[in-house]
């Protein structure tokens, strides 16, 4: 399926098989990604970081998938998509969904622009496959295909 | 009749409420308005909610409602929400 709504996805904002210690680990490494695209600059990262130790790890919004993401605000340059899976899946402390495979970051321009995008994601993981197959993804065309973006 | 769907910035998890939400209510043929909101907005959104949908981590941020509160767990698992909503909606 095409979901021309989304970003595009270039090599830059894939890591595959990342090495996170910890959540905050592999964070900060979908932030790089993000930072690496041109979608955002590099405090985005923390932004993120922050909204998990405020709210908790209800990012992780399916069993594998964690959905990070910040306010949109002066670090955000465009809308930007990231995909990091971890070599080895990390633990957020969700009480359902853990261990994470697959952190997906994601910064909209806009409040509006955000809550588009996480529309067109929901479309996306509405397929319960789709976690299993991002993780298992050995190329970013592959994680293109699955997330019906461009590069 | 109106539901929130509860989170910590009221534009990321709080959206996939939002849009799977409208889902299934169009699927029981429920005519109701969906809100995304985080928890600065409860005080203002809560008083004609009838339903809260948000993730464990914000059941406490609610505190005292009328609204019945419902606890997801897979946020993309449309058939949750929807056995969810039917308990909910009675």
């Amino acid at each position: 399926m095409d979901h021309t709504a989304l970003p595009a996805l270039p090599d830059d904002a894939v890591v595959l098989r990342a090495r996170a210690r910890d959540w905050r680990d592999a964070v900060e490494i979908s932030g790089r990604a993000l930072a690496a695209s041109g979608a955002t600059d590099a405090g985005y990262a923390v932004d993120m970081v922050r909204m998990i130790e405020e709210h908790g790890p209800y990012v992780v919004v399916a069993p594998g998938l964690a959905l990070a993401h910040a306010r949109p605000g002066p670090a955000v340059h465009r809308d930007g998509l990231a995909i990091v899976t971890l070599a080895d899946p990390v633990p957020f402390g969700h009480p359902y969904n853990d261990p994470v495979r697959v952190v997906l970051a994601l910064a909209g321009a806009s409040s509006a622009r955000h809550l588009q995008l996480v529309a067109e994601i929901a479309n996306i993981f509405n397929d319960s496959d789709a976690v299993a197959s991002l993780a298992d993804a050995a190329t970013a065309d592959e994680v293109r295909g699955i997330l019906g973006v461009g590069a | 009749m109106k539901i929130l769907t509860l989170c910590g910035a009221g534009i990321g998890t709080s959206g996939i409420l939002k849009v799977n939400a409208e889902r299934v209510l169009q699927r029981l043929g429920v005519d109701a308005r969906v809100v995304a909101i985080d928890a600065s907005m409860l005080e203002s959104e809560l008083d004609d909610a009838q339903v809260i949908l948000t993730g464990p981590e914000f059941v406490d941020a609610i505190g005292q409602t009328f609204a019945d509160v419902i606890v997801v767990e897979n946020y993309f698992d449309t058939a949750e929400l929807q056995r969810k909503l039917e308990v909910a909606l009675g």
